[in-house]
């Protein structure tokens, strides 16, 4: 299972991300796409402000990905994640999975999300509308508990 | 061994990285935190929640009772907030 995992600054395009999963391909028959936004928070934010691990970051993307290659019938999987400075409407991660059916490729690429929020290592931090730098966001234990329910 | 820290780990230490000599006796990741909260006050503010902070050895999670030997880089941070 081909697995491309990359770490970023610059924005992502969804539609090209897709082509290369599933260009020359006859094999895929679903591709299920999640992208996650920059939200302004109710017009608090300015931006977000990702810090990560570099190195690590990659290397625990690319073993959740394993994870998700032996559980599920995966044909391909993409996860880009962005750093730096995001603003609001902008993407911060794409996750693509791709199987022969669906059933695999939605649920590949929740665990996928899931896995991502809570052990891969990011950081979020805050910039308010009003110049200054906020708080580093904290995380939730909603997250925990929707990454527990794959083990 | 090379300690790395990041997000608000690394702003309560003022620093991003350091090289240490862990002395005899500090075995393990809750070892090394107890022995770094010696070390003054900013490591205290940082550790002051110790079940909050996480670790990586050499790019790998790692619980507090994982032995540090022949970890080469000890990263420490709080819950990850990614995706």
């Amino acid at each position: 299972m081909n697995a491309t995992v990359r770490i970023q600054r610059e924005s992502f395009d969804v539609a090209a991300e897709t082509s290369a999963l599933t260009d020359g391909r006859a094999d895929i028959g679903a591709v299920v796409s999640f992208t996650g936004l920059c939200r302004d928070e109710g017009g608090r934010l300015s931006a977000l402000e990702l810090e990560h691990y570099p190195g690590m970051a990659e290397e625990e993307i690319e073993r959740i990905a394993r994870m998700a290659g032996e559980r599920w019938p995966l044909l391909g999987l993409t996860v880009v994640h962005r750093y730096g400075l995001v603003r609001p409407g902008e993407e911060i991660v794409l996750v693509l999975t791709a199987s022969a059916h669906r059933e695999a490729a939605f649920e590949a690429a929740s665990f996928l999300m899931d896995y991502l929020k809570t052990r891969a290592p990011f950081w979020k931090r805050e910039h308010l509308k009003d110049g200054t730098v906020g708080e580093w966001v904290a995380a939730k234990s909603a997250d925990d508990a929707a990454a527990g329910r794959w083990s | 061994m090379r300690l790395v820290y990041f997000a608000w780990v690394r702003e309560r230490i003022g620093r991003t990285d350091e090289e240490v000599e862990v002395p005899e006796g500090v075995v393990t990741v809750a070892d090394l935190v107890r022995w770094l909260r010696t070390r003054g006050e900013e490591y205290e503010y940082a550790f002051e929640n110790e079940d909050i902070v996480r670790a990586a050895i050499d790019r790998v999670h790692a619980r507090p009772e994982k032995t540090i030997a022949g970890a080469r880089e000890i990263a420490f941070f709080p819950p990850m907030t990614g995706g």
